[in-house]
């Protein structure tokens, strides 16, 4: 066990390594002197020695492998150096702001999508091919093939425009506002977007698995021992249908990820995903930069606890 | 004829018969399911809306603007009303199936062929260029693919060819790793062992023994993935990082109704709305490929 993890904790940190070198190596193609970013817009007289001197203290006048390894080397002791764009403000202060948001967001989210899919799948599969699963099987081909953004908007629309007008205004419904977080309603519609995309997906996962599992001997064997349906169900069958959840959970984190940027971007939420979106369109790369390298370690850290959460509640598989 | 000679020529016709039957019989099954014939039926729509766009669309999808109608409802000569610059929004709705089509298809294309070389060789060769190329599909598929992509279009410089190139680029892992696992486990069976000590080339053996026996799960993968990619082309339009305006495609229609979204509401509906049908479409025909083509997987 202790050697799996050593094992796997070494190729997450070459996953992250590879990352962070190809994120290096694409900023620097891009087009643009970041000196010129540093000085601003606009028509800017400088001497040859000043620019010499701002080269010299970003470390651009350096040969670019040494520039890698300063950058990894304060990566590694937790300083992201400061943003290009917003003057003497740390980067890593602007990612410590955004994420509690993004994780609320996300972790509210796929609670509740867990909350229904979970119930919602172990119904459809015992009563397969009955009004209920061929309506949620409608509901979640629905949730798979509808673009977020555009869900996003339409609930904008919906809850900005139409519920005043044919409800009046309601206590809850009618305070959500469409864009920002000025209040704890700004969570309301973004959280229901992202719920939506992860029920849909975990709902069709819970009904395959539980078909899955009442196929097997054991299952037959509880019913022929003459236990209630409920005992079967609730200790046999569902206990094990549970298990591929958990790993869709974790092979779904990247996708949660590219999500959340976009839902973010749309509802106005200063959350990790926006502040991705917001210094591309900046050049800030120093911020972006950044960013992936965290995302890529978030990303690797949760594949791995899922691994292990999976080794942990099932007890058949004993990692070699 | 002598007795062994007919034998012969008997299981040389059974065989030929078989192969037949199991293409035909892939056809009877997906006939039989008509949510995935509607699924086809739809794309073909579609793709004959893409061609033929110049011809369908009622106006100019760039350059002709109605004066004072920017944001106009929908009305009968202008069924989706007019866009945020009073233009046809129809027109445009028209004119952006053939960039999603277009990237759609393009996209998977190139995801496909790099998946299956990749692949392939991964499979085939195992040791070390399995390891090397193992990791590095690990690392694409854990990573937010959106953020690669926003990464990658803002260095490139947003266009249709970025956009194609960046995500068929990106979206080869998933391929890869299917034909990986499958030419693994065909590689060890008789007729391939057969073949080497016939002295059979490797490439040979590959191309003509392995990838066939691997294009159906490819076909069913690529379909099923034509409906992400599309999203995905879409959200890059949408982010501003895909196709430039004043080219008209969903995303980038969806993007100029975001901001008049409360005012106009309905130029950001009517090119989601083709998304979702789009993408439901490919997503029907992915899952009746999937039935017929194997049906053991069948839940």
């Amino acid at each position: 066990m202790l050697t799996y993890i050593a094992r796997r904790i070494l190729q997450g940190a070459i996953v992250i390594v590879l990352i962070s070198v190809g994120t290096f190596v694409v900023i620097r193609l891009m087009p643009g002197d970041p000196t010129y970013l540093l000085l601003g817009e606009g028509e800017i007289r400088i001497t040859q020695e000043q620019m010499e001197a701002i080269r010299a203290r970003w470390g651009l006048d350096r040969p670019h492998h040494e520039q890698f390894f300063i950058w990894a080397w304060n990566l590694l002791r937790g300083d992201f150096g400061d943003s290009l764009i917003r003057k003497g403000i740390p980067v890593r202060q602007m990612i410590f702001e955004a994420i509690p948001v993004t994780a609320i967001l996300n972790v509210t989210s796929l609670a509740l999508a867990l909350l229904v899919a979970i119930p919602a799948g172990i119904i459809a599969g015992v009563r397969r091919n009955s009004p209920f699963d061929y309506s949620t099987a409608v509901g979640s081909t629905l949730g798979v093939a509808l673009p977020n953004f555009w869900l996003a908007l339409m609930l904008i629309v919906l809850f900005a425009l139409y519920v005043p007008r044919w409800l009046g205004d309601l206590p809850l419904v009618g305070r959500i506002p469409p864009f920002g977080l000025k209040s704890w309603q700004g969570y309301i519609l973004p959280i229901l977007v992202l719920t939506t995309e992860q029920m849909a997906v975990l709902t069709r996962v819970m009904r395959a698995s539980t078909l899955e599992v009442l196929t097997q001997d054991y299952v037959r064997t509880a019913y022929a021992k003459g236990l209630p349906n409920t005992i079967v169900l609730v200790r046999h069958a569902v206990r094990n249908a549970l298990l591929p959840v958990v790993t869709v959970i974790g092979f779904r984190i990247a996708f949660i990820l590219s999500g959340t940027i976009v839902v973010e971007t749309v509802f106005a939420i200063p959350g990790i995903g926006r502040l991705f979106t917001d210094s591309i369109f900046r050049l800030d790369y120093q911020v972006v930069q950044s960013l992936v390298v965290v995302l890529a370690v978030l990303v690797v850290a949760v594949n791995l606890l899922t691994d292990l959460t999976y080794a942990i509640i099932d007890p058949r598989i004993r990692i070699n | 004829m002598t007795a062994p000679e007919s034998t012969a020529l008997n299981q040389q016709l059974t065989a030929t018969a078989d192969r037949r039957s199991e293409w035909s019989q892939a056809w009877r099954r997906f006939r039989a399911n008509r949510i995935a014939v509607g699924g086809l039926v739809v794309i073909l729509l579609l793709a004959l809306m893409a061609i033929f766009a110049p011809f369908i669309s009622p106006y100019d999808p760039i350059d002709e603007i109605f004066r004072g109608m920017r944001g106009g409802s929908p009305t009968l000569a202008h069924p989706f009303g007019y866009d945020h610059l009073g233009r046809d929004l129809l027109s445009r709705v028209i004119f952006g199936t053939r960039v999603a089509l277009l990237v759609g298809l393009l996209a998977t294309g190139i995801a496909v062929t790099l998946g299956v070389v990749i692949g392939a060789v991964a499979g085939y060769l195992g040791s070390w260029e399995d390891t090397l190329i193992s990791r590095v599909i690990d690392t694409l598929m854990a990573f937010p693919i959106i953020a690669l992509l926003v990464v990658l279009a803002a260095v490139l410089g947003p266009s249709l060819v970025t956009t194609v190139v960046v995500i068929g680029m990106t979206g080869w892992a998933r391929f890869a790793r299917v034909v990986r696992a499958d030419i693994m486990s065909l590689k060890a069976t008789d007729f391939v062992t057969a073949a080497r000590a016939v002295g059979v080339r490797d490439w040979r053996i590959i191309w003509r023994h392995l990838l066939p026996n691997v294009m159906g799960p490819i076909i069913v993968l690529a379909t099923l993935g034509i409906g992400g990619i599309i999203i995905l082309e879409s959200a890059l339009s949408f982010l501003g990082l895909g196709i430039r305006p004043p080219n008209p495609s969903w995303g980038g229609t969806l993007s100029d109704g975001r901001a008049f979204i409360l005012r106009y509401p309905h130029i950001a509906f009517f090119p989601g709305l083709m998304i979702v049908i789009t993408v439901l479409a490919f997503n029907f025909l992915g899952d009746g490929l999937r039935d017929a083509l194997d049906p053991r997987e069948r839940d």
